[in-house]
């Protein structure tokens, strides 16, 4: 179970060019924190970095007391904005599939069904719904199985207002319920959060 | 559904999806099949003494065709971020993308095998041992054929990349396999072919998936 999440010194190198270094973050259960920076800081870079995808040049990443590498397993839920849908399946199956995947039951996918509108999207191919139609469907995957820690890269930039309302809804809920989330944003986040801004 | 189950029943859906999959290359698999003897000449004779050899080699290129988008697919639309955050190691998960292949376009091409190669003249008793021939040679060039796609990956042209890393791999599954008919077709015994064959795709079920898992992690950092 992942209590917190400590980011210390980091440095992080893509493509022989240093990202950022000296980075430091420090986010306990119920925290929430808002990653702001120019196009190509490094936001997209430091999450993945944060899921154990990219490797860090130097510095440390802990999940509180969890070991790295189960946390990363199943603590986490990654939302890049390649969002791993495939254009030829239904919503449902994609749904289905990502909710199997990273643990989930049938009650919780029902209720991420529910809680982001999905039902009447479910049986179209991905191919035909809107960018906005296809974050909420790849936000569902947050619902469907529980975990502790969000990262989520530019969350709310493809949703409507009534949308970016009510998913700051259900940040606002995750993180009553003991949750983390990291989120990269040009716009502020509806919910209060620690600002962390790369490449200042 | 276990989770290996969800990803196998995906792997198959995606392979035999829109975009053609088993179609394509089974109809790339009849193309050559036809192709090889306009060159070689029409005499019954000829053909029938390099049937089966023709057959399957047109095998191993069809087998080819089609093993681009298996990791490319995920690679592009960032899935694969996602299956490799998960508690079911990437080693295995591999595997199961492997063997989605072989299911959907590996088995669809084997049955095809026995059939192209009696066209071109093989005779009819060898039909069960180019079935098995080709689905044992099947799964291996699927789990050697992962290592090259996974090798590729970002890549531009990776599916030129693939077929050149992949082709030296295919060398002894062809070579087992050839031997196998051809003593099979002589009276010869051909069991060691086929035993070889065996080992070969065994060797490549297990060690595949390490070097595939590997490749996709240097990939994503």
């Amino acid at each position: 179970m992942i209590s917190r999440l400590s980011l210390e010194n980091l440095s992080v190198r893509r493509g022989g060019r240093l990202l950022f270094e000296g980075l430091a973050l420090s986010l306990a259960a119920g925290e929430a924190c808002a990653l702001t920076g120019r196009n190509g800081a490094g936001k997209t870079s430091l999450l993945r970095t944060i899921a154990g995808l990219v490797t860090t040049e130097a510095g440390t990443i802990t999940f509180g007391d969890a070991d790295a590498d189960a946390a990363r397993a199943t603590g986490l839920h990654l939302i890049g904005h390649l969002d791993g849908l495939k254009p030829g399946r239904t919503a449902r199956e994609e749904l289905d599939f990502w909710s199997r995947w990273t643990g989930g039951t049938e009650a919780s996918t029902r209720q991420a069904t529910q809680r982001l509108e999905l039902s009447t999207l479910l049986d179209l191919e991905v191919r035909r719904l809107s960018a906005g139609q296809r974050r909420r469907l790849a936000l569902a995957r947050l619902i469907a199985a529980p975990r502790r820690l969000w990262l989520l890269d530019e969350p709310l930039s493809p949703l409507d207002g009534v949308w970016r309302e009510r998913f700051g809804a259900v940040m606002a809920e995750h993180l009553a319920t003991g949750g983390l989330i990291v989120a990269a944003v040009h716009d502020p986040l509806p919910i209060p959060a620690k600002a962390l801004e790369i490449g200042a | 559904m276990s989770r290996a189950g969800a990803l196998l029943a995906r792997e198959v859906a995606l392979a035999w999806g829109k975009g053609g999959g088993p179609l394509v290359a089974l109809g790339f698999y009849a193309g050559t099949a036809t192709l090889l003897p306009l060159a070689t000449g029409p005499e019954p004779a000829r053909l029938a003494a390099i049937a089966t050899g023709m057959a399957w080699v047109a095998l191993a290129l069809a087998a080819l065709l089609s093993l681009e988008r298996l990791f490319e697919r995920d690679y592009e639309d960032g899935a694969l971020d996602l299956i490799v955050l998960s508690p079911q190691p990437l080693e295995l998960t591999c595997a199961i993308k492997c063997l989605g292949q072989w299911i959907a376009t590996g088995a669809p091409l084997a049955l095809a095998a026995p059939v192209a190669a009696i066209a071109l003249g093989a005779k009819p008793q060898l039909a069960p041992l180019i079935l098995s021939c080709a689905l044992i040679g099947g799964l291996a060039f699927a789990f050697t054929g992962g290592i090259g796609a996974a090798l590729s990956l970002g890549a531009r042209r990776g599916g030129l990349l693939t077929a050149v890393i992949v082709l030296p791999l295919f060398v002894p599954p062809v070579i087992f396999g050839g031997a196998a008919l051809d003593a099979f077709a002589n009276g010869l015994p051909w069991h060691a072919g086929l035993a070889l064959l065996s080992a070969y795709a065994a060797a490549a079920v297990a060690l595949g998936p390490l070097a595939m898992a590997a490749a996709c992690r240097n990939a994503l950092s």
